[in-house]
């Protein structure tokens, strides 16, 4: 029995870092004040990036680099609409992810089928030995330990650096930030662009890591799933580990009872995941109105100096 | 003391000007993503352009495709001119196919004159419920619906799987996942014969003069135009929040329900995958250039629509894959955002803490 | 980097500001010496925000230059004026709500320290408000502070920076006389420093108190530039309002009807869910006007908010027409008669995109005389509004045109003319002269008089104790949540007043 649960919390874990790359990019975009919708847009086109780019060199690092570069660039078309020209953020990242998504099946369509040569997992040494933990953290995929190392990072950038400062600043209180001469827009630009290398590197951890292939709409909602993660993590780093393996441990669950050949129907399995995460909105939005906890206070709110 | 106010209301001149120069700037950012995808834009796009509007054929296929975009136009358009984001149109629109398909297929009403009128309510009633569910949530749990509607997409879709791959699955289909096939009885006439202009059509018309109607001259328009422009307004008034957004979301899951009805009914005959291309996504697209007026979305739609058939087109002519409708449609909608700013003026369109902030009693 | 008592710090010449429709600053000269607490007085519109958003860099002048020790400069941006030495704090606090006294000061400080030691940082902060006689703790979040303990922040925040040139807009709107007392001496002790001190004010007293020069300002033009001890409150209020101050509106006396609006031992808490109101009781007859007295924060805005409909208290009861209506909506409210002049007029009052035909019927629309069933019929809606629109003045290119498009004053009208034209038998007025001119403030007054004496009763909450002590037949002062004493209309001084608005109860006030 216990081997079957390592196995599915190393699934977990495994399931689950695409969405945590997600979600801790939409974080720092959210911290900042913006909301970035096109999350799953993103994904995608950083998913076929780094898929045509190890297909094309034979290096998944390489396809990992593409793959943030793309979702950074794309994520800059959401910030020149939403900061510079301050349109509806909601339409502008709807309208992200309308166009990812396309784009990337449009480009993508060379590439069906072709197989690429992906990360494997590599156990680390000595620690992969440990006792549960060993296999189900320390035998992933190079991008799990990436994401590893991203979790603690951004939790430090926000909360003990001056960039951290000023990124909540201009998403709680643009007026006093921007009064106190930090710029808010390039703080946004920054934060967006994050978001959508985070997201690209999600979306890739998808088309190398977690399979080597691509296929249209292979995010299947995660970055809408992402974005409910955001909500979950209370928009904290830390917190975003836990939505992101949950999610990560409700597919692998559904998973392994396909697998395993039960008698219920695989479409209702499938629907597992999203009903899930409704449920952890609705958990979400509860207990951040309970606590008084809540989102930047000027998240989605299109900032300009005015008198 | 006077106070200077952005500009709310574009100039008559900007309210076509935008939209226009917009879509071409989209058109000229497809054109360089095209050459990128190997295919030579101007072939794709006159191929584009002459399909749908290139012979009669083509007219009426557009028009076609123009009653669901109308409908999950209006689906999109009437929760936000209360400040609330139906992304479900999709989902609603499937929804209403299944409930369309059970009353056919299961009830014996299906082979009676009564059929249409039934399907179609059923469809409709069907895609009121998908959209209560994100309704509910919101107005009693404050849970922000742009996720939720956008979520039940997703199961929607898995829904229909799960009933043509299993308990609706055609025994005759030879293991294809549709359902049985709609007795005649059971198919929305035909309003042109020798095109596939459906009965669907005078429905979507009426339901784009009963949503003008419902919004200028009821209570209820009122309240939702009020909750829109100043929630706090609108709680100062007396207006109350969670039935209003109760009501307004039934009537949006019934529009978009009625659309999958349709298209069930009308064109595919059946409950099977791919009744909607992105109907209901693009229905986004469609209130947003229509600026959020329910006359507006008739000759979006129809644009639409045709952008669609040119994508089908495409398809057969160049091998494009339909997405690339997708990139289309995602440029136009940044382009009109875009151009809007510039433009100096803003829709007045649903931002998400806005309803949010009024507190519910 | 203080400058020697008297050596000119900034000086501003032809200062000329233009913005759509309005001249702010024409030609404004104005000089600030280090060492000095120099007033800029004048009244609501005249300027003198404007002049020094200019020289703090918000905004750019479309004419003259600025000095700053000699060196001609031009501020883009409040950073390029940090880096000067110049700063400013708003009447509204540029703090974030969540975040700690110490992060908001670091927010504040140079940018080139990447790692943040808050532990250090609140040490420092402790330090140096010590020394100027400023009572602050650094780990408080600012949504926990009362509004003199932020604006103490607002100061270290600028201290920290360097700032030598401190801009105060309007500091003591927001204080109780003890914490304005507090303020002056920090200003004092700074100002003795070498360091200029600008306060921007429209009260005469704190003038004669606290500053050493005085610069009026009417109409975005500079009237004169004089030494605090060598004039006077006449002067000074003449230069201010370029006539003597008249006596505009006088109220008869009137034999106050029966109960309309009572509370009894009404508690409530705010948003923050701290205590708003302790136990407050209160009565308004038909055919009086009862004001609230109070500095703002002290539980006036939850006390309408509750009477309104709009909040739930969490103990008492709420009569209004004698009946109980304690835990009443906002639609019952409105059913009861009662009309409501919100404190925030165009974020709450109004639904600026809609036409004024639609605001004016923005509660009457359940009214079966504008349609039936669930219809709305539109030519009743407009006729009723060319009625109204004609009745109260209302100046607007039509019916039809967006609410949001009219100026202060007849946006009050507006909402006026809703309010009272269903003859309500209890108005709320909170606010409702707030931002207004002369002339519109005093055609409000006039209606909320002649409503009075038609029998309505009127609750009128307001910051301006002038025009509370002008309007009402009794005056409740509130403080901390609870009504410090209830005087009848010249009774008691304004001094007694402000006594009883810094916590003192009636009775050790007389």
């Amino acid at each position: 029995m216990s081997v079957f649960v390592t196995a599915v919390c190393a699934a977990a874990v495994r399931a689950g870092t695409s969405v945590l790359f997600a979600t801790l990019g939409e974080i720092f975009a959210e911290r900042s004040g913006v909301l970035n919708l096109g999350v799953e847009g993103m994904m995608l086109v950083g998913a076929l990036a780094g898929f045509v780019t190890t297909v094309r060199t034979g290096n998944p690092w390489l396809g990992a680099l593409a793959a943030g570069m793309a979702g950074g660039l794309l994520s800059l078309i959401h910030g020149v609409l939403a900061v510079t020209l301050r349109a509806n953020q909601v339409a502008s990242g709807l309208a992200l992810t309308i166009f990812g998504t396309g784009l990337s099946a449009a480009l993508g369509r060379g590439v069906i089928g072709v197989p690429a040569a992906g990360f494997h997992a590599v156990a680390l040494p000595a620690i992969s030995r440990i006792p549960f933990l060993g296999p189900v953290l320390f035998q992933q995929d190079p991008l799990v330990y990436l994401s590893y190392l991203v979790v603690p990072a951004a939790w430090f950038v926000l909360y003990r650096t001056r960039w951290g400062l000023d990124i909540r600043a201009v998403g709680e209180h643009p007026e006093a930030a921007d009064a106190m001469g930090i710029d808010v827009a390039r703080t946004r630009y920054a934060c967006v662009a994050a978001g959508g290398v985070l997201a690209g590197l999600g979306g890739t951890f998808l088309s190398t890591a977690y399979t080597s292939m691509w296929i249209e709409n292979m995010t299947a909602g995660r970055g809408w799933i992402a974005v409910a993660m955001v909500i979950f993590a209370t928009w904290d780093p830390l917190r975003a580990v836990v939505g992101a393996y949950l999610f990560g441990g409700v597919n692998a669950l559904q998973l392994n009872l396909q697998a395993a050949g039960t008698s219920l129907p695989i479409y209702l399995l499938l629907m597992a995941p999203y009903v899930f995460t409704i449920a952890v909105l609705v958990f979400a939005t509860r207990e951040t109105a309970r606590k008084r906890l809540g989102a930047p206070a000027a998240l989605s709110v299109p900032y300009s100096r005015t008198g | 003391m006077i106070r200077a106010r952005a500009r709310t209301e574009p100039s008559p001149w900007a309210v076509v000007a935008v939209p226009v120069i917009s879509t071409l700037g989209a058109f000229l950012a497809g054109a360089a993503l095209l050459a990128l995808a190997g295919v030579n834009p101007l072939v794709a796009y006159l191929d584009l352009v002459s399909d749908p509007f290139g012979s009669v054929f083509g007219w009426t296929e557009t028009i076609v495709k123009a009653i669901p975009l109308i409908l999950t136009g209006l689906a999109v358009l009437l929760p936000a001119r209360m400040r609330l984001w139906n992304i479900g149109a999709e989902g609603q629109l499937q929804l209403g196919a299944i409930g369309a398909s059970w009353v056919v297929l299961w009830t014996p009403l299906g082979h009676t004159p009564v059929a249409v009128p039934a399907l179609l309510l059923a469809g409709m009633a069907a895609g009121a419920l998908w959209c209560l569910i994100p309704a509910v949530l919101r107005a009693w749990l404050n849970v922000n619906e742009t996720i939720t509607t956008l979520l039940l997409n997703y199961i929607a879709l898995l829904l229909v799987d799960y009933l043509i791959y299993g308990p609706w699955k055609d025994p005759a289909s030879r293991g294809f996942p549709l359902s049985a096939p709609f007795p005649p009885a059971a198919r929305l006439p035909a309003l042109i014969p020798g095109t596939r202009v459906h009965l669907g059509l005078l429905l979507a018309l009426a339901a784009v003069a009963a949503t003008m109607f419902l919004l200028t001259r009821t209570r209820f328009g009122f309240e939702i135009r009020v909750l829109g422009d100043n929630p706090q307004a609108a709680q100062y008034a007396g207006i109350n929040l969670g039935r209003n957004i109760l009501l307004v979301m039934a009537v949006a899951g019934a529009l978009a329900g009625l659309a999958g009805a349709g298209e069930a009914s009308a064109i595919a005959g059946r409950l099977e995958r791919g009744l909607s291309p992105g109907y209901g996504y693009t229905g986004i697209i469609v209130a947003w250039l229509a600026r959020l007026n329910p006359l507006a979305t008739a000759i979006v739609a129809v644009l639409l629509g045709a952008l669609f058939l040119g994508g089908d087109g495409l398809q057969i002519s160049l091998g494009l894959p339909i997405a690339v409708v997708s990139m289309l449609q995602g440029l136009i909608f940044f382009f009109v955002l875009g151009g809007e700013r510039l433009a100096g003026y803003r829709l007045a369109a649903p931002t998400p803490r806005g309803a949010a902030a009024a507190k519910s009693r | 980097m203080a400058g020697e008592p008297g050596h000119l710090t900034v000086d501003m010449r032809g200062i000329t500001k233009r913005f759509p429709g309005v001249v702010a600053n024409d030609g404004v000269d104005f000089e600030i010496a280090a060492g000095e607490i120099h007033a800029l007085l004048g009244e609501n519109g005249a300027g003198k925000s404007t002049l020094m958003k200019i020289l703090y860099g918000f905004y750019q002048p479309d004419a003259g230059e600025i000095r700053l020790r000699g060196t001609r400069h031009r501020f883009r941006s409040p950073r390029d004026a940090l880096r000067q030495g110049i700063g400013m704090v708003f009447q509204q606090f540029m703090l974030v709500p969540s975040f700690t006294v110490v992060e908001n000061i670091l927010l504040s400080g140079p940018a080139h320290t990447w790692r943040i030691d808050a532990g250090r940082a609140a040490a420092e902060i402790a330090a140096q408000a010590a020394r100027y006689g400023m009572a602050v703790d650094p780990s408080a979040r600012i949504w926990q502070l009362s509004t003199g303990e932020q604006q103490r922040v607002e100061i270290l925040k600028l201290l920290a920076r360097g700032a030598d040139v401190l801009i105060l807009d309007e500091p003591t709107s927001v204080l109780t006389p003890q914490e304005t007392r507090d303020l002056f001496a920090t200003l004092r002790r700074l100002a003795a420093e070498g360091r200029a001190v600008v306060i921007i004010t429209h009260k005469l007293a704190e003038v004669a108190s606290v500053a050493t020069r005085v610069t009026v300002l009417r109409g975005g033009r500079r009237i004169g530039t004089v030494s605090a001890a060598e004039t006077s409150s006449q002067q000074l209020a003449r230069m201010m309002i370029g006539r003597d101050a008249v006596d505009y509106v006088r109220r008869d006396e009137l034999t106050p009807g029966p109960e309309v609006l009572g509370v009894e031992d009404l508690w409530a808490q705010s948003d923050r869910g701290l205590p708003a109101l302790r136990g407050v009781s209160l009565s308004v007859r038909a055919g009086e006007i009862v004001g609230i007295a109070g500095v703002a924060g002290n539980g006036q805005r939850e006390l309408g908010e509750i009477v309104a409909g709009l909040r739930r208290l969490t103990r008492g009861t709420l009569r209004i027409g004698g009946y109980d209506r304690t835990g009443a909506s906002p639609l019952d409210v409105i059913r009861c008669g009662v009309g409501h002049i919100p404190e925030d007029r165009q974020g709450v009052g109004v639904a600026p995109r809609l036409g004024v035909a639609d605001n004016l019927v923005l509660k009457s629309y359940r009214d079966p005389r504008f349609g039936r069933g669930p219809l709305l019929d539109r030519r009743a809606v407009t006729c009723h509004a060319r009625d109204l629109i004609a009745e109260f003045a209302i100046q607007t290119p039509g019916p039809d045109a967006p609410a949001g498009t009219l100026s202060g004053g007849n946006l009050q009208r507006l909402i006026l003319a809703r309010e009272i034209a269903g003859r309500p038998r209890l108005i709320l007025a909170f606010h409702p002269t707030r931002g207004l001119d002369i002339g519109a403030t005093e055609s409000i007054h006039r209606q909320l008089l002649t409503q009075r004496r038609a029998g309505a009763a009127v609750l009128l909450i307001s910051e301006d104790l002038d025009e509370v002590l002008l309007l009402s037949d009794r005056v409740a002062v509130i403080f901390g949540g609870e009504v410090m004493g209830v005087v009848r209309a010249g009774e008691a001084s304004a001094e007694e007043i402000g006594l009883m608005m810094g916590g003192a109860r009636r009775a050790e006030a007389s």
